[in-house]
Formats: structure tokens, C-alpha cells, sequence
């Protein structure tokens, strides 16, 4: 993992990929980024039921079609081209097609993970569109979290943890009377690890599009330059 | 999964985009602005205890010939000290990996967004192309001036900033087929948008249509000095930036300049018009010689 952009063949790319295997597991990266927001975006308008078997049947849809080989770099980004794709299936698909659809191809989704989170408070005010883009961040975050996490020794993870992701907030000096280290290890710690944080960040959007212009927009979509 | 408060999305937001200064003597103060390269943000220089301005290598275009564009940059700005063009104080990588250089933190305004009269502009512009000239002189074209990259500080100074697309000669002349595609439409020489190798003459032509831009009606002989700036030829131009300025101080003192060819009449106005208090003492004393001779012949 590099601080660069790598020319490495994005999960995008390999959605239009020839080899079911290779798309099938393009799908899979696609959905880990994806499928949170989307599912969040259509509890917008229906009961949990609904969204569930709507969201199920996109992604069964989406591999049994191979509907995301059409992207179109040139014409919009990935993630609005699969919230447009999103959206159609919503309105187009008829509820007793998608109930013969759901587990057709798409593994199971923790859907009750994503109803607890729709639970807590959170940001619903703007448009849907909005909405989507916030739980699209949100999403891209927790991804590069769990990767952070798993690449990382447990008590440098914890450190982070409890800097950067719980509410109630320490200072340095807190942090290391808490886990019995200096001040300064503290910021040398704490600054690797956002380091390696802001990597799987880019790694994450890297294999989420499907050209460097794309990219570069989709970094500062994500970090609230152009927001 | 972890989930993430809005809080702390906000937060995890600012982890990946934020410079990482630990290991430096700054501390980060604030966002001052993005270019098309870095992100420029005030900082506090704990050692010297003053503020400073520091250009880092912005996230989103980060990769290896960006870093190494951004280095040329700094190692460009430090090569041309002069009073017009802001200092470079250190340069370096920052723990996260990206490139940075610090520099003065100049306050003031923009040039565009000053209010002032003709000659205080000109005198503004004059320094503008005595730096650019020292650039000329050290063989490096800037190639993307235009008035919101020159900063007017409130002590009086005036300073070329963003030297981000600047090249020098050599570059241009090493590889005839090296495109410069930044620079900013209306301030960009034909040569440059058309992607052509650039001399001085491409930062000649920014100069004439920053006057252009920046003068209401400008008089006929001003006039001229921009029409010869932003001649679409560019062998038809000023030299460098110093011949350019060396015609706005002609201007300036009423000499004639470089890019007007003036018919007598003309000259002989501006001569009067230069030297009116010794045209004024001759007259008098002419008239006062033909009331002596009236009233010695009565």
C-alpha cells in the first residue's frame, strides 16, 4: 500500500470483466462500499421489508445482467451512475419479480446492522441525493476503518479508537495517562496511524473508480473540498 | 462494522485530508486557499515564533510526478530571491508522506482586488515585471500570471506569488514537445494554449493583458505598449519583462517608448509637453524682448 495512487486495475474496471469469477468479485468490493448507502437511501421512501428486498434485488440484478458493465466513465461518476442504475430498479421492478430475485446471487446482507445505525442519530436533513452522499462517506470511512483495523497491532487501533472515532474525546495528555505511554509516543502513534488511515482512504476510492480524473473527484467529494 | 457518529466522520474527514506537521517546528493554524496543485494553509512556526504560509501537496492529486512538479517549484522559487517574489523559508516531507514548503505569509490584498488610480497601478505593474524580469534573467517563465497571483502587502509590497506551473527555459528547450497545459484563459499566450514551448515572451504577453485588464481606457501610448505585449506573434513582442518595463518607465517620465513610432508633430508636443517650464521662460522672455524693441522704435 502506497501514499500514491497505484495504476492497478480498480474493482470497477473489473466489473466489465469477461471472467464471471473476476466480476463476481469486483461485485463483492463494489457492494462492501455500496450497499449501506443504498440500502439507507431507499429506507428513505419504504418500510424496512421493502428496502431490503429492493436493495437484495438490485445486487442480484446488477451481477445476474452484469448492468454495471455500461458505466460510462465520461459521463457521470460511478457512484452516481450505480444511485441513477438505483433508482430506475426502484421504479421499474415489480415487487413479486424482486421477491423470486432476492438471494439470487448477492450474498445476505446484515441489514439489521444497517437499521441499528438508521437507530442512531444522525444528519437526514437535504435531499436525497445529499443523503446518499453522506452515507456514501460515511460508508467509505467504515470500510477504511475495518482495513485499518485489521492491518493494525490492537493497542495502536485502540489509541486511534479512542482519538478519532468516539465522541467523547481525550486529550494526548489523557490518552496517555489512559494507555501508559508518553505524550509524545501518543502523537507519533496517532499520527502513523492516520497515516495508514488516509492510505486505505484512497485505496478504498482507488478500487471504487474507474479513472484517475474520476478519483480525484471522488477524493475531494469525500474530504468536503468541492462538498 | 464500527460505526462512525457524524462527529466522527467529520473528524476521520479531517485525518485524511490535513496535513500531518508532527516532526516540524509548525503547527497548523488554517486553510488560506487551493491551487490547482497544492493546498496553501497559515501555520505557526514554533522555533521563530511567526506565522508562515506553507504549500502542501493537496491529497487528491498526490503521485509521484506531482510531488516531483512541487519540488521543481520550490527548488524554482528559492533560485529567485528578490523583494517581488515571496520568500521561500523550507521544504521538506511531511510525516503523511506528502510534500510541502513554507514560505512568507504575506497579508494584503490581491491585485484584483485593489482600488487604485492609474499611476499607482503602473507603478504596482512596474514591479510586477522588474520580478518576473529577475525570473527572465535566471532563465525561468512563470507562465501563469494574471492579477489574483500577485499580492499587494500592507507595508507596501508587491509579490509574485504561485509559481506552481513555472518552467524554465531549458525545460521548454530540452523537449520541443513538452506541453505547458496550466495557465489561466485570457492571461495565456497563444503559443501556451496551443501547448507550444514558452520563452519570456509568454509571460509578456500575461503582463500586457493583466494592463489590459486592470486599465479603464487606457491612453493611446499605454495603449501601444499593451497592443505591442499582446502581440499575437510573439516575435512581434517585448523581449522579456524587462523591456516591458523599461517602456512603462519611458511612460512614466513622458520619453518615447520602444512600441510607439511617434510623427513629428507628435514629437515636438511631447517635447513641449516635457519641458514646459523652460518653453515657459523662453516665451517670456521673447515677449518681453519684442515689448522692449516696440518701445525702443516708438
Amino acid at each position: 500500500m502506497s501514499l500514491f495512487p497505484t495504476t492497478r486495475r480498480s474493482v470497477v474496471e473489473a466489473l466489465g470483466s469477461t471472467d464471471a469469477f473476476e466480476r463476481a468479485r469486483a461485485l463483492d468490493a463494489v457492494v462492501s462500499i455500496y450497499w449501506r448507502p443504498l440500502y439507507k437511501y431507499a429506507r428513505i421512501a419504504h418500510r424496512r421489508d421493502d428496502a431490503e428486498d429492493r436493495t437484495q434485488s438490485f445486487l442480484a440484478y446488477v451481477l445476474e445482467k452484469n448492468a454495471l458493465a455500461s458505466y460510462d466513465t465520461a459521463k457521470a461518476s460511478f457512484r452516481t451512475f450505480l444511485r441513477l442504475l438505483f433508482d430506475r430498479h426502484l421504479a421499474n421492478e415489480m415487487k413479486a419479480e424482486r421477491r423470486l430475485k432476492r438471494g439470487g446471487g448477492a450474498a445476505d446482507l446484515p441489514f439489521d446492522e444497517a437499521e441499528a445505525e438508521l437507530a442512531r442519530e444522525h444528519d437526514r436533513g437535504g435531499s436525497p441525493e445529499e443523503y446518499f452522499q453522506r452515507e456514501w462517506a460515511r460508508s467509505v470511512f467504515s470500510v477504511a476503518v475495518e482495513r485499518l483495523r485489521a492491518g493494525a497491532r490492537d493497542d495502536d487501533f485502540a489509541l486511534f479508537q479512542a482519538y478519532d472515532l468516539d465522541d467523547a474525546r481525550l486529550s494526548y495528555r489523557e490518552l496517555g495517562a489512559r494507555f501508559g505511554m508518553s505524550e509524545t509516543t501518543v502523537t507519533n502513534r496517532l499520527a502513523a496511524m492516520r497515516r495508514h488511515f488516509r492510505e486505505h482512504v484512497l485505496d478504498v476510492l482507488r478500487d471504487a473508480t474507474a479513472s484517475e480524473r474520476e478519483f480525484r473527484a471522488e477524493v475531494r467529494a469525500l474530504l468536503g473540498v468541492d462538498a | 462494522m464500527t460505526w462512525l457518529s457524524d462527529a466522527a466522520v467529520g473528524r476521520l474527514r479531517d485525518a485524511a485530508e490535513l496535513p500531518d506537521f508532527s516532526g516540524t517546528r509548525y503547527d497548523l493554524v488554517r486553510e488560506l486557499g487551493r491551487g490547482g496543485m497544492g493546498v496553501v494553509y497559515e501555520a505557526h512556526d514554533r522555533e521563530l515564533d511567526r506565522r508562515v504560509a506553507i504549500k502542501v501537496l493537496a491529497t487528491e492529486t498526490a503521485s509521484p510526478a506531482a510531488a516531483e512538479r512541487m519540488r521543481a517549484e520550490a527548488r524554482v522559487v528559492a533560485r529567485l530571491e528578490h523583494p517581488g517574489i515571496v520568500p521561500l523559508h523550507d521544504a521538506g516531507t511531511l510525516a503523511d508522506g506528502r510534500i510541502y514548503y513554507a514560505m512568507k505569509l504575506v497579508r494584503g490584498q490581491r491585485l484584483d482586488e485593489l482600488a487604485c488610480g492609474t499611476t499607482e497601478l503602473l507603478r504596482i505593474l512596474l514591479r510586477v515585471c522588474e520580478a518576473v524580469a529577475l525570473a527572465h534573467a535566471r532563465g525561468v517563465v512563470h507562465c501563469d500570471l494574471k492579477p489574483q497571483n500577485v499580492m499587494t502587502g500592507t507595508f507596501g509590497e508587491v509579490l509574485v506569488m504561485d509559481w506552481g506551473v513555472a518552467r524554465t527555459v531549458d525545460e521548454s528547450r530540452v523537449d520541443a514537445n513538452t506541453r505547458v497545459l496550466a495557465g489561466t484563459r485570457g492571461f495565456m499566450a497563444p503559443e501556451q494554449e496551443r501547448g507550444e514551448p514558452v520563452d519570456a515572451r509568454a509571460d509578456v504577453y500575461a503582463l500586457g493583458a493583466m494592463l489590459r485588464a486592470l486599465l479603464v481606457a487606457p491612453p493611446k501610448l499605454l495603449r501601444a505598449i499593451i497592443d505591442k505585449a499582446t502581440a499575437a506573434d510573439r516575435d512581434a513582442r517585448y523581449a522579456n519583462a524587462g523591456e516591458l518595463a523599461a517602456d512603462l518607465v519611458r511612460y512614466l517620465d513622458g520619453a518615447p517608448l520602444a512600441a510607439y513610432r511617434e510623427n513629428a508633430f507628435e514629437r515636438a508636443g511631447r517635447w513641449l509637453a516635457r519641458n514646459r517650464a523652460l518653453v515657459a521662460v523662453v516665451v517670456a522672455y521673447l515677449i518681453m524682448r519684442v515689448i522692449v524693441l516696440i518701445a525702443v522704435h516708438r
